[in-house]
């Protein structure tokens, strides 16, 4: 019955049959309808349905509400770190793609990682970068003095010793400060959105991602692709970046909002390019000494 | 219901008439035979001559090496685990990396402690990752899967070696990466033949990933060995 008197008063359900039938869409969550009636719903039933083919953002204090619920195990056990591996193969998919191609609606953390920060990407994203940085800066090297007769090709492994301790540093000691910086500020300014470490680790982690098929092709030993390769990853993870703490940061003093923004992406393009310098040659006629 | 109590009764009627002492004559001890093998087997292994004991765990960690050449199905790998056969190969692996010297003090090869710890370390990595994930799969038996997994590569650097005494040009690179490559795949696919099943299946990918990664630096150390002049 679609009588809107007989949905205002109170009914009782004792049979399942009947509340499919008569009251269809009172107390079912469903996805099917239009996007803001399941999110009316949503809020009413204080219960969330955490899927990943909703489209628009739903509001930040759902979020909020959901943020604390998700860890319970004590810090010492196996299982509080195994919260932080709840992924997917094709959520983690979804997050490296998500990461590439930055969209201006859509906020990676609001979309993407949905209170669900996992570890796992950030950390095999990072490794991965530094192994490849590894291998194409020993086969570019090979292949730039490759035809002189005093080169004997030496795998570099230093190298990667120093493009490890960088990369990790930076994906993980950034974070932590950028996440100090903004809790601080939290006292000062109120904001809606605030984020925890752990998002924040993994914003940085996937918009690291980029930088593999950057490095890859520094095989090609030609400087302006180079630099193009570098310049173009820069581009794409520094607007993921931005677009993910803009809200973030932008009812603050604008000073700040300035510094912040500089910071960041000073911080980025010190990365990428500290990265090429030190472990890429830079002169095609520098011989090592025999 | 009666019929149950029906095909009841006569079970038990029948149990409480078989009398065991008249028709199966009852001898021997009470002890369970298993642990009775046991505490025979203990107390002749202190007595063994030590060539014995030696040649049973090198018999173990032979049937091990097959099964990774020959990788089937099978949970012999996993639930006897040892970790002497790792411990051999990556030794062996090692060895064989550390001729490949530099010029200059401070770039070079991989030194033996550097392979060591990339294998070791990596595996134990690899391992808690597929245990985060959710894997059903103990460490040490995970550990033991990856480090016999290395046998491929371990006879690929040998065979790189014998080719980089013969010659050292183009053609010797390409059977180098041939070869390289043939063994990493091996390395690959058998190690994921004992670890995805202890995985649920939409994480399969999660957990392989990592492993290919390892077997790949490691084939890429092998590959880029050159010996010192």
């Amino acid at each position: 019955m679609a009588n809107s008197d007989f949905l205002l008063q109170f009914q009782d359900f004792e049979n399942d049959a009947d509340l499919m039938g008569s009251n269809a869409g009172a107390t079912r969550i469903t996805i099917d309808d239009n996007n803001s009636k399941p999110q009316k719903q949503r809020r009413a039933a204080g219960t969330a349905l955490l899927e990943d083919e909703d489209g628009p953002l739903e509001s930040d204090d759902t979020a909020e509400l959901l943020s604390g619920q998700k860890k319970s195990a004590p810090f010492w056990t196996f299982e509080y770190y195994q919260t932080f591996f709840d992924v997917e193969t094709h959520q983690v998919k979804d997050r490296i793609v998500g990461s590439v191609l930055p969209w201006p609606g859509k906020n990676f953390v609001r979309h993407y990682i949905r209170n669900n920060p996992d570890l796992y990407g950030p950390f095999w994203i990072c490794a991965t970068l530094v192994f490849a940085i590894g291998i194409s800066g020993n086969i570019s090297s090979f292949l730039v003095h490759h035809g002189q007769p005093q080169y004997k090709y030496v795998p570099e492994f230093r190298k990667v010793t120093i493009a490890a301790t960088a990369i990790y540093s930076y994906a993980w000691l950034v974070p932590l400060a950028l996440w100090g910086f903004l809790m601080w500020r939290n006292s000062k300014v109120s904001r809606m959105v605030s984020y925890s470490f752990l998002e924040i680790v993994c914003v940085y982690g996937y918009s690291l991602s980029i930088y593999i098929p950057a490095v890859v092709l520094w095989i090609i030993p030609s400087e302006g692709l180079r630099w193009c390769s570098i310049v173009l990853a820069l581009c794409l993870s520094g607007s993921v970046l931005m677009l993910t703490f803009w809200p973030a940061i932008r009812d603050d003093h604008p000073r700040v909002v300035l510094a912040v923004t500089v910071t960041i992406v000073t911080l980025h393009v010190l990365l990428a390019v500290g990265c090429k310098l030190l472990l890429l040659p830079d002169w095609p006629g520098q011989v090592s000494a025999s | 219901m009666a019929e149950v109590e029906d095909v009841n009764k006569p079970l038990f009627a029948g149990l409480s008439d078989v009398s065991i002492a008249e028709d199966i004559p009852v001898e021997g001890d009470i002890a369970v035979p298993l642990s009775s093998r046991n505490a025979d087997d203990e107390i002749s292994t202190l007595d063994e001559p030590v060539k014995d004991t030696i040649l049973r765990d090198l018999k173990a960690v032979g049937q091990k090496f097959v099964h990774v050449l020959y990788p089937k199905k099978s949970s012999a790998l996993l639930r006897d685990w040892d970790l002497w056969g790792p411990l051999l190969l990556c030794v062996t692996l090692a060895l064989m990396l550390q001729g490949g010297s530099a010029d200059s003090k401070d770039d070079g090869g991989p030194q033996f402690a550097e392979v060591f710890v990339i294998v070791w370390f990596g595996s134990i990595i690899i391992t808690l990752n597929s245990k985060l994930l959710g894997g059903t799969i103990s460490f040490f038996q995970s550990l033991c899967v990856l480090g016999y997994c290395i046998l491929p590569l371990t006879v690929a650097m040998l065979v790189c070696r014998l080719v980089l005494l013969g010659s050292s040009g183009l053609v010797s690179f390409i059977i180098r990466l041939v070869v390289v490559s043939a063994s990493f795949g091996w390395s690959t696919f058998a190690s994921t033949a004992f670890l995805a099943d202890s995985q649920p299946p939409n994480r399969k990918a999660l957990v392989v990933y990592p492993v290919f990664l390892f077997y790949f630096v490691i084939g890429w150390m092998i590959l880029t060995f050159s010996p010192s002049q």
